[in-house]
């Protein structure tokens, strides 16, 4: 019986000839990715009296969630990681001018295929675009990570999506993955690695794929992957920080279950407050006025992301009752659409465009929504108050809904714009 | 080590999410602070009513969303002394093994009982008693490694032992 990635990456991380899902493992880790989250993490590590890191080089650290700082708090808790990342000798500091972390580390050449990654944020899981096992976990047991470098893991059984087809004209990944989101539940792949593959997913860009993976999170998944393809390793030509290989799942693994999913047909979706399962096609959603339209954070606000919201609005002014973001997932993104002109389009568009980092998408920081107010995102969640007020209502979206339903001012079709 | 687990019930459903146990506009507070907003938009009298002991009894899926060790951690601040569910989302149950705030997976537990039941939880004995009601359920028995960083009261506690070993 052959093996899935999960049980691959985890079995030649536990220095096993092979692993059976349900089994438990302690797991070297190869990278350690961490937010403003490293200031809580430190916190545990020097109350506990640790104050070296096994390996100060697999590990990174971006500043995203609340940068710059909109508090003095925050301001201070930036100032304790920055000491904190000096006092560790933490090799990879990225501070003011880098974006959302899990996009810095995918264009940085951080992620290799075949890694298995731990962060201290739930969309960690977004690596497996790029074929590595990555999973979300919490402060605590990151300084664990920061101390051993290993962790238990259980190993997943596996499900796999087999998406085929083409997917129309401003319908993107984002729709794809919210459409199995709305079919197949939020609690789809709970404790469960997935992989996509078929004919739509060779086709998707690295970036869309990222999108794909990132949301997995929302069906419950603990890792996800992508197929590494030559698309892969074009994008890693240039980046890639270390050697890598390539781990693919044998053809003879098996599996908890096959999902075979056809797009050509696909209408961009919706997803309607309190949860991301709760999705209806855009031709059903009815009429939704909008006072907020955000176009950010690492699911969505890629180059070719802010592209297409740029074609969709092109020459057309956002509509006078709506304030529209656009936060770019990284400094790199955010250069490449001001040579583009992109950022100039927006503008002119009347969108307002802020800092690279995580935005308001977690409810933190630049952007929250008042009571009674109603948002289309982007971004990965719209859970109750997520965004602002627990009255707000927050509808997530592609690129391309994001940006028609900006310029209409309620929920709209990107296609007939 | 692990405190008292024997209070009164607080029934949740399906799918809650750590966003409403600790929301991102509070999660840079000190944890005093903090707690004092767990559960606000959805059981706003939660944090000023739940007592040491007592039990968080919910459904499928529970703390679903973001990796925040918060909502766990306001739990516990607050004297949460055990999460009872049909099923956790991942992280959470990780996050709440983490700081010894025992997850307890329990087939039949959305059906245990209701707001204000005087219920209790055996670990060694595995079992989860409704008192109000008579109910029993049993669960089983956690796996090494989350039994040893249970027993430690967490992972902070379990470095400061492996430091001074």
């Amino acid at each position: 019986m052959g093996a899935t990635a999960a049980q691959k990456i985890l079995a030649r991380a536990s220095g096993k000839e092979a692993v059976r899902p349900g089994e438990y493992v302690i797991a070297d880790i190869d990278l350690a990715m961490v937010h403003d989250s490293m200031g809580p993490v430190c916190e545990v590590l020097f109350r506990a009296g640790v104050d070296k890191a096994w390996d100060p080089d697999r590990i990174v650290c971006v500043l995203d969630h609340w940068n710059p700082p909109p508090t003095v708090r925050d301001a201070e808790t930036y100032n304790f990681i920055r000491s904190a990342v000096k006092k560790l000798g933490i090799k990879h500091f990225y501070g003011q001018n880098a974006g959302v972390c899990h996009q810095v580390l995918i264009e940085k050449g951080h992620i290799l295929p075949g890694m298995l990654v731990v962060g201290a944020d739930s969309h960690t899981i977004s690596y497996g675009a790029l074929g590595a096992a990555a999973s979300g976990i919490g402060h605590s047991e990151m300084a664990y990570v920061f101390t051993t470098g290993k962790l238990w893991f259980k190993v997943p059984e596996t499900i796999k999506f087999i998406i085929e087809g083409s997917l129309p004209p401003r319908v993107s990944s984002k729709d794809v993955i919210l459409s199995l989101a709305g079919k197949y539940s939020v609690e789809a792949a709970q404790y469960k690695a997935v992989e996509f593959a078929g004919t739509a997913c060779n086709d998707l860009s690295i970036a869309s794929r990222i999108t794909m993976c990132n949301m997995a999170a929302e069906i419950g998944a603990k890792f996800a992957f992508f197929e590494t393809d030559k698309k892969t390793t074009d994008y890693l030509m240039e980046r890639a920080q270390r050697h890598f290989g390539v781990v693919a799942a044998d053809s003879d693994a098996s599996y908890e279950a096959v999902y075979h999913e056809e797009v050509s047909t696909l209408e961009p979706q919706v997803a309607f407050p309190f949860s991301v399962d709760n999705v209806k096609p855009v031709s059903k959603v009815g009429d939704i006025k909008i006072h907020q339209a955000v176009l950010g954070s690492c699911t969505n606000a890629r180059l070719e992301d802010l592209r297409m919201a740029a074609g969709v609005m092109a020459g057309r002014k956002v509509h006078p009752d709506v304030r529209m973001l656009v936060i770019p997932a990284s400094w790199e993104v955010y250069r490449d659409a001001v040579r583009e002109g992109i950022v100039m389009r927006l503008s002119e568009s009347g969108a307002i465009i802020c800092n690279a980092g995580c935005g308001p998408c977690m409810g933190g920081h630049m952007g929250l929504l008042a009571s009674g107010e109603v948002c289309i995102a982007t971004t990965n969640r719209n859970f109750k108050g997520r965004m602002g007020s627990p009255e707000s209502e927050l509808y997530l979206a592609s690129p391309a809904t994001v940006a028609a339903s900006a310029i209409t001012g309620k929920i709209t079709d990107p296609r007939g714009l | 080590m692990i405190s008292k687990i024997k209070g009164r019930v607080w029934k949740f459903g399906d799918n809650v999410d750590t966003d409403v146990m600790t929301s991102g506009k509070y999660i840079n507070l000190p944890m005093d602070e903090l707690k004092r907003h767990a559960f606000e938009e959805v059981r706003p009298e939660f944090a000023q009513k739940a007592s040491p002991g007592d039990m968080i009894v919910a459904g499928r899926n529970f703390g679903c969303g973001s990796s925040r060790e918060t909502a766990p951690a306001a739990l516990k601040a607050l004297g949460i002394g055990a999460v009872v569910a049909e099923s956790f989302a991942r992280i959470f149950y990780r996050n709440s093994i983490a700081i010894g705030l025992p997850a307890i997976v329990c087939p039949g537990a959305a059906s245990l009982g209701n707001d204000g039941d005087e219920a209790e939880a055996s670990l060694a004995d595995r079992k989860v008693i409704n008192h109000t009601t008579g109910k029993v359920l049993d669960f089983q028995a956690f796996p090494d490694e989350m039994l040893r960083v249970l027993e430690c009261g967490g992972i902070e506690p379990l470095l400061k032992q492996m430091k001074n070993t």
